[in-house]
């Protein structure tokens, strides 16, 4: 017994093929990069048709880029059946593009070509690619001091905080002696430091250091301990009664079941640190991203700190992406118990 | 000679060990108030006996197990393992408990291999463990990980974990309790053959009366809270036993007599 239904013989009682399923089939594919496209050219044109109203030197190249991109969209979503995986991603993301290419435009003609936006805080983006150019080195030196600060603080951070909330949760006396203080002063903003650090520390780096490192040690402390605290005892008893030392408690059953906590720490902490960093920056230490912003606004430089600060948002989103992934293998046998 | 008694040897690693229970009470405190679970247990075993313990839920036949395993030490009384006062935890007397309790960061063979790697053997006794998982019949299963398997395969890696140890004494605590009856009679099949195989000492708290007498050779039938030894009950019939067995059937009016259920039978 086999069950039809009822569009089986429609479809099959019309071998006449419609163009406009074909027609339909290749806008909903490749629509999306024929607009990305237009939204590209256009601010090419935007670029190169009017005159600017103030002194730049890269609008020209700028055009030029645009219209560059514009054929990337336009051949990479239309022939992306030829291009493997780069083409399917071009097409996942050409929406993404239409609505750059738009915003792009509308900034290019509110700033550099029409003024609608009061000028200089509001610099065009040829200005910000400028600043790529011109004043590279002195944002490399910025971005290099800024992760060499973030990435020590942030390491030490989370290794003391991970230590002693292995500490707190496995041992009372530890917990008897390091809780009062963890509840006192862990609640506090590192950033409360900031004026006490910088003349208590021989440099401004350590003391920045410190601070990261604070800002960093709290959070992970509280949600290591919590981890360890929560680990269920039937999982000590099995281990226990197959011969395990305190040593194998700590290492392969209190930890590994605690490092789900380990990482949500984790993350809170960088997040945290962030912040330490650039308000460190701008205060005290002579380099990197926060020393440039504040750096920038002294000289009314507002393309430089537009320019600082997609960096710095880039750097930020790129430590928790890899944080994320260095989550995903330490953690793949949460697959499938946990919804991530 | 050397290397035929180390074959012997590796195929009957374990016989098992007696077991002396001395007057062993133990009680709990709650809320400041004492509340007593086991009261003057005495109880020997011989080496290679299967011995079920029987009695109504959260009468303490749990806690004696735990003293037994040497989790935890009782209030009065002795337990010995073959003449050797029981103070602590130790891999010749392993628990297989209710839950499976493998952990979900292990894979299944990791989860097996805890035993070894816990005693710092693991390295060179890697083939036991893939001996441990053939035995429950889940060698296909040594990369999955825990929430990837059914409750009675958990329950399988769960007894591999504990023989991989070569226990000499096996303590079973209502292991197969939230299995359903169709794995749970397939199981108690296995357990009966790893016994008879291995020859450990086995000792299985159960609520099932009909399990402890399929199962075990002698039965012990626990009072009410605080558990007092009511009945030992010797059960001399071969394996394989048959549940319709009149033998059992009047075996087991009389326990459930003596649990005071004789009025539901």
């Amino acid at each position: 017994m086999s069950t039809y239904s009822l569009s089986d013989g429609v479809a099959s009682g019309a071998p006449r093929v419609s163009r406009a399923p074909v027609l339909a089939g290749w806008v909903r594919e490749s629509g999306g990069g024929v607009l990305a496209s237009i939204a590209w050219l256009a601010f090419g044109l935007s670029c190169l048709w009017w005159e600017d109203v103030g002194d730049w030197s890269r609008t020209h190249s700028l055009g030029i880029a645009a219209f560059i991109v514009a054929a990337i969209a336009l051949f990479g979503t239309v022939g992306a059946d030829y291009l493997g995986s780069a083409g399917r991603g071009l097409r996942k993301r050409a929406p993404w593009l239409v609505a750059l290419g738009a915003f792009l435009t509308l900034w290019e003609v509110a700033t550099a070509k029409f003024a609608w936006l009061p000028l200089p805080f509001f610099p065009p983006p040829q200005s910000i690619i400028e600043v790529y150019t011109d004043d590279l080195p002195k944002l490399l030196d910025s971005v290099f001091a800024s992760v060499k600060l973030q990435l020590g603080g942030y390491l030490i951070g989370a290794t003391v905080g991970f230590l002693t909330g292995v500490s707190i949760g496995w041992s009372r006396a530890v917990g008897y002696w390091v809780h009062p203080v963890l509840r006192f002063i862990g609640p506090l903003p590192a950033t409360a430091w900031l004026p006490i650090a910088f003349f208590t520390f021989p440099s401004s780096w350590s003391a920045s250091t410190f601070l990261i490192a604070l800002a960093t040690g709290f959070p992970v402390t509280v949600l290591t301990w919590s981890g360890v605290a929560s680990v269920s005892n039937a999982y000590y008893d099995v281990a226990r009664t197959l011969g395990a030392k305190p040593s194998f408690l700590v290492l392969n059953v209190a930890i590994p079941a605690a490092l789900p906590h380990v990482f949500v720490g984790l993350f809170m902490g960088l997040g945290s640190s962030f912040a330490v960093l650039v308000v460190a920056e701008m205060i005290g230490v002579k380099a990197g991203l926060g020393w440039y912003l504040q750096w920038a606004q002294g000289w009314a430089a507002y393309a430089n700190m537009y320019a600082a600060l997609i960096v710095m948002s880039l750097l930020c989103s790129g430590a928790i992406t890899l944080l994320f992934s260095i989550r995903d293998r330490l953690l793949v046998w949460q697959k499938g118990t946990v919804k991530w | 000679m050397v290397a035929a008694a180390l074959a012997e040897a590796v195929t009957h690693p374990a016989a098992g060990a007696a077991l002396d229970i001395e007057q062993v009470s133990h009680a709990f405190d709650i809320d400041g108030a004492e509340l007593p679970v086991l009261s003057d247990v005495s109880l020997s075993v011989e080496p290679g006996e299967f011995v079920a313990l029987l009695g109504p839920s959260g009468c303490g036949k749990s806690t004696l197990l735990r003293l037994v395993a040497g989790l935890d030490r009782p209030r009065s009384g002795t337990l010995r393992e073959d003449e050797v006062r029981i103070t602590r935890p130790h891999p010749s007397r392993v628990v297989v408990f209710q839950d499976p309790t493998l952990f979900p960061w292990r894979t299944v063979w990791d989860n097996v291999a805890l035993g070894l790697e816990a005693q710092g053997i693991l390295k060179s006794q890697r083939q036991r463990v893939d001996d441990a998982l053939d035995l429950v019949g889940l060698a296909s299963f040594r990369n999955a990980y825990p929430h990837q398997l059914s409750g009675g395969m958990a329950q399988r890696v769960a007894l591999a974990r504990a023989l991989v140890n070569d226990p000499k004494i096996l303590i079973l605590d209502e292991p197969l309790g939230k299995l359903d009856s169709l794995t749970r009679i397939t199981m108690q099949a296995e357990l009966v053959s790893l016994w008879q195989r291995k020859g450990f000492t086995t000792l299985l708290v159960t609520h099932d009366a009909e399990e402890a007498l399929v199962l075990a050779n002698r039965v012990i039938v626990f009072s009410d809270r605080p558990a007092r030894v009511k009945a030992d009950i010797r059960v001399d019939r071969p394996y394989p036993r048959h549940r319709g067995d009149p033998y059992l059937a009047d075996l087991r009016r009389q326990i459930l007599g003596l649990l005071g259920l004789d009025a539901t039978w």
